[in-house]
Formats: structure tokens, sequence, C-alpha cells
């Protein structure tokens, strides 16, 4: 056997050159990068509850804060806290806009992820994306003007602007983020279920039915559960839609008003620090808790999502 | 903003013009009430022709704001639309200035309804029982009407964001001390939105500036008291004080201004000055005649 040639001489040499140098800061850059993310949700948490400790412990009641729809943080009387009113509205207007966006969302997904074939599914799945890229506040416009005339002729009802409103906005507002993570769940699925599936004489519906929703099921929660997250977040178009009124609905043709709404409303020309700046960074801890619970819940859900047992 | 983009005018002016000149430019600092943002800002801009060599920067952030600046001292001048506060005015004599005040201008609120209503006129006292709590009126036909296009009858109550002054202001003029609004009420982010929404909905009633008036909705008559004549707002019933709901709008200096300040007083209160307050939709401080 011939000598064996000598060891790699590159392992002694020094490379530090510039590529070396654009090689480690480009690590140290996308760390960065990776880390921030979970500094920002870290330092945001700190941020909110620190501006809401001293209300917390001086003032806040959570029988009242729970259970009493008097929301009166300016009165000259009494100021009370209850946000009972606020956290039904964001419920009732969330809910509604559930109804109105998971079936639509759903077929969306299963239409381009199924059914739908070349241009067409192309051509939806960019639409869809288009949907979501629309601003807030223009989802906003539509309810107060658009939404607003329609309604009150429609049903003969006093004002337009109440949970129907906000919930269907909402609804279209959500749509586009659950169809592309249903359709992702979808496509999830291997294709050799599928295949299987048509091998046995099913057809293309019994197959998506039967076989493909079934295992994509956690997937589809998911995306449910982030159209959630993403409704109880939602403030401009809420607050315009929504008619912000302090009120418990009954019906869908009330007006109500969401958390969100009630801090971008009233933080603005609220004294530095004072009783009612802590309590609308309260209100921020609650939506806080609450959204990343659903975010939570949906990306643990997602995690698991890989194809379930039939 | 404005301020910022203010200070890096002045800059830039000042290495253009290598320090001469401008250097000696005087800045006034003028901060306070959103109601008069839009007016003080319209001084500032028309003074740059009257008096090239004073720069007003102006800024908004609400009536108690610009009235904390002026006790800190970081302003010269504060725009409120509302009178200073026992406790604000101990404040300032611990800092050892007397506030000086000067009333720039009327606002007078306007109870809209929409252009359809059949109602023209209502009393102070209705008012309080439609928009006060536990307040007894909540039906257009208790005030007499049928409204075309409300078949419900209820009458939808449009307000604004409880830290608004107009909601203080109106709290106190309409429903008196202490009484809080209904709650119900649908509570608008500004005074464009109440407008708005009042003359899209043929059930509604609301209150505004009087600047906002459109063709698409109705101002109310306001009586003292049934029975009593009832005024119309506009600016001269504003500014002679025989509207009801009408508002001085303040501006305050540190102690009896002086020279470029004082200048600029009573620039705003000579006619000119008064005539934009005017243009602007707010009635002037006394009567002026403007083109």
């Amino acid at each position: 056997m011939a000598e064996i040639p000598e060891a790699c001489p590159e392992n002694t040499i020094d490379r530090r050159d510039s590529a070396w140098v654009i090689d480690k800061a480009v690590q140290v850059l996308v760390f960065v990068g990776g880390v921030s993310a979970v500094i920002f949700i870290f330092g945001i948490f700190v941020f909110i509850t620190l501006e809401g400790l001293d209300f917390l412990q001086n003032r806040f009641n959570a029988k009242e804060f729970f259970f009493s729809i008097e929301w009166r943080p300016t009165s000259e009387r009494q100021p009370t806290y209850g946000a009972l009113a606020l956290i039904a509205g964001t419920a009732s207007v969330t809910g509604l806009a559930m109804v109105v966006s998971v079936p639509f969302s759903l077929g969306a997904a299963i239409f381009i992820g199924e059914f739908a074939r070349g241009k067409t599914r192309e051509i939806l799945k960019i639409l869809v994306e288009l949907l979501a890229a629309i601003p807030s506040v223009a989802w906003g416009f539509i309810g107060l003007s658009i939404m607003n005339p329609l309604i009150i002729k429609l049903f003969d009802v006093p004002l337009g602007l109440n949970v129907l409103n906000a919930g269907v906005i909402l609804g279209l507002m959500a749509a586009p983020i659950m169809t592309t993570i249903a359709e992702d769940a979808l496509k999830a699925v291997p294709d050799s279920y599928r295949e299987a599936a048509e091998a046995l004489g099913a057809t293309h519906w019994q197959v998506v039915r039967r076989v493909v929703l079934p295992a994509a099921k956690h997937g589809l929660v998911a995306a449910v559960l982030l159209g959630v997250g993403r409704g109880f977040g939602e403030t401009m178009a809420v607050l315009m839609a929504s008619g912000h009124s302090i009120n418990i609905p009954t019906s869908p043709f009330d007006s109500v008003r969401a958390l969100t709404a009630t801090i971008a409303a009233e933080l603005g020309e609220t004294t530095y620090g004072s009783e009612h700046y802590g309590a609308l960074f309260t209100l921020g801890i609650f939506l806080f808790l609450v959204t990343f619970a659903i975010n939570l819940a949906a990306d643990v859900l997602v995690r698991r999502r890989g194809p379930t047992k039939l | 903003m404005s301020r910022h983009s203010l200070i890096i005018l002045c800059a830039l002016g000042w290495i253009a013009c290598g320090g001469g000149d401008s250097a000696r430019r005087a800045v006034i600092q003028n901060k306070g009430s959103d109601t008069l943002v839009n007016v003080a800002q319209a001084w500032a801009e028309a003074y740059k022709k009257v008096n090239p060599n004073v720069a007003v920067a102006v800024s908004g952030g609400g009536s108690g704001t610009g009235i904390s600046a002026l006790l800190n001292g970081t302003v010269d001048i504060a725009n409120s639309s509302r009178r200073l506060s026992d406790e604000e005015l101990r404040l300032a004599e611990q800092k050892g200035f007397t506030p000086v005040e000067f009333i720039v201008g009327y606002d007078a609120l306007a109870v809209y309804v929409h252009k359809n209503n059949p109602l023209d006129s209502i009393t102070l006292g209705q008012l309080a029982e439609i928009y006060g709590e536990d307040g007894s009126i909540t039906r257009w036909s208790q005030l007499g009407v049928t409204v075309p296009g409300c078949d419900s009858d209820e009458i939808v109550l449009v307000s604004r964001q409880n830290n608004s002054g107009t909601y203080f202001y109106f709290r106190e003029a309409v429903l008196g001390e202490g009484r809080d609004y209904k709650l119900g009420t649908r509570d608008m982010h500004g005074s464009k939105d109440v407008v708005d929404v009042v003359s899209r909905t043929p059930c509604a009633i609301g209150y505004s500036g009087l600047a906002y008036a459109t063709s698409e909705v109705k101002m109310l008559c306001l009586a003292q008291s049934e029975g009593r004549p009832c005024t119309v707002p506009s600016e001269e019933t504003a500014a002679d004080g025989s509207y009801p709901i009408s508002r001085p709008l303040f501006m305050y200096t540190r102690g009896e201004p002086k020279g470029t300040v004082k200048e600029y007083l009573d620039w705003i209160l000579s006619d000119e000055g008064q005539c934009i307050i005017q243009k602007k939709g707010y009635a002037a401080a006394r009567p002026v005649r403007c083109d």
C-alpha cells in the first residue's frame, strides 16, 4: 500500500480569514435574532406587569374585576374597575368570529389542499395570503361605513355597530391565518395514506373525510386556536366596529366593548402612573395571559400533529 | 412631532446661516389641550409671517400634560380646555409663580341628532335624564317625537371615551356634580366620530364640538329648563355666554408674560388671531369681524 498522504494541511493552518470572520459574525447575528424573540416576550411581560403592579397590589379587587360590569375609571364619585363587560365583549365578538370563519377557512383549506390543482391552487393561496395583508384599520373602516348601514337595513336595528358587525369583520381577518395553518396540517398527512385509501376504492370525499381530516386533527384544532388568539388580540377593527359600549350582550345586535379596544381608547390620555393607568395595564396582563395560553395550547398541538393513529 | 421638526429646522437654519441672525431667533414652547392643538398650530403657522424671528413649537397631549409642563417650567404657554385646579395653583405657588390666565376662545358643545329627527329643542334636564346614570328617558317617544327610520324608538346614546376633556365637561355641565353617565353609551374616540355615527344612525343622539357639524346631522336648540327659551349653538351664542354648554379655552403663562411671549399672546387676542380660531370652527373670545 502506498504511503498515506499526510493529513489535510488545512486542519493545522490558521484559517481566520475574512470568510471565517463573516461566518462567525453571521452565527452571532443569527443567534441574537433567535433569542431576541425570547428576550422581547419576556421583556414585554415584565414591562406590563411592572406598570400594572401598583394597581394589582393596592387597588385590585378580583371580585370587582371579574364579576362587575361597572367600568368607571374616571368617575368623580368612586372609580370602579369591573371588567366583566369587557371580557364578555371580547369573548362574544371572538366567538361569533369563529362561527363565521371556522367553516370558511377549513373549507378553503380542504379545497386548496385536497381538491384544487395547479394554477387554481396557486392563485387561491396567493389570494388568501393577500387577505391577511389588509391592515386592520381598513377592516374597521369597512365595518363602520359599509357593514353598519347594511346591518341597520337588513335587520332593522337602531345601530349597526355591534357584535355581529365586529364578529364578521374579525372572522374575515382571522380566516387567512386559519386557512394557511389548516392547509399546512393537511399537507403534513403523508400521501401514502391517501393512496392506500384510494386503493381500497374510496372516493375523493371519503378519503378526505375518513382519512385526511382525522389524521390532521391536531393541526386543524391548532389552526382554530390561533384564529381565536388573533381575535382576542385584535384591536383597531373591533374598536371601530363593535360600538364600544359597556354592555353584556344578549343578542348579536348589542354593542359591546372589547378589552383591547378599551386599552387603545383610554391609555393615550391617562395620566402616567395613575390608578386608571394601572388598571389598563392590568387588563393588558390579563389579555397577555389569555393569548399566551391559547397560543401555547395551539403550539403544543402543532408539535403533536404528526399523523395520528387512525 | 412638530416640536422636534422645529428643533431640527432651527438647527439646520443655524448651520446654514453660519450662526448669524437666526441664532437670535426666539422659540416659544406651547403645549397642552388636544381641543386647542389644531388652532394653536394654525396660530404658530400664521405667526411666522407676522414675526419671522419667533418660532412657536406646538404640541398636544391634553390639558393636564400642558399644565404639568408649565409647572415644571418646560413650556412658556400651556393650552387648556379647563381652569387650573386648586391643587395645581398651590403647586405653582410652591414653585414661586402665579399662573396667568388668558381666555383665547370658546368651544360650544352641540347636541346632535340625525337629520331626519323631528326634534328641534331639548332642555338640560332632559339631557341629564337621557345621559345620566339611572336617568328616566330611554325612548324618543318620551320626548314626544317619532323618529323616522328608528322603529325601535330606543335612544342610542353616543358619547366619548372616558378621559377626553369633552366627556368631563359634558358630565360636569349637563349631568351635574358627581353624577356618572349611564353604562352602555357608545363611546367614540374622537369628536368627528361622534358626528359620523349620529349621521348614520336615525336613533342616535350625541354631543360634540360645534366645529364638527355637517349637513348630515341636526343641532338641537338647548334650553336651560322647561319653559325657558332655547338657544341655538353658534359662535355668537358661545361667545356671549347665552348658550348653556360652551366652555372657555385657556392659555396659561408663568407669571405676567414678557417680551416675545407677551407679543405672541397679544397677537392671538388681536383681530387677526381671533379670526383664525373662528375659522377653525370655535368661537372667538370677543366679537370680531372677519372676511
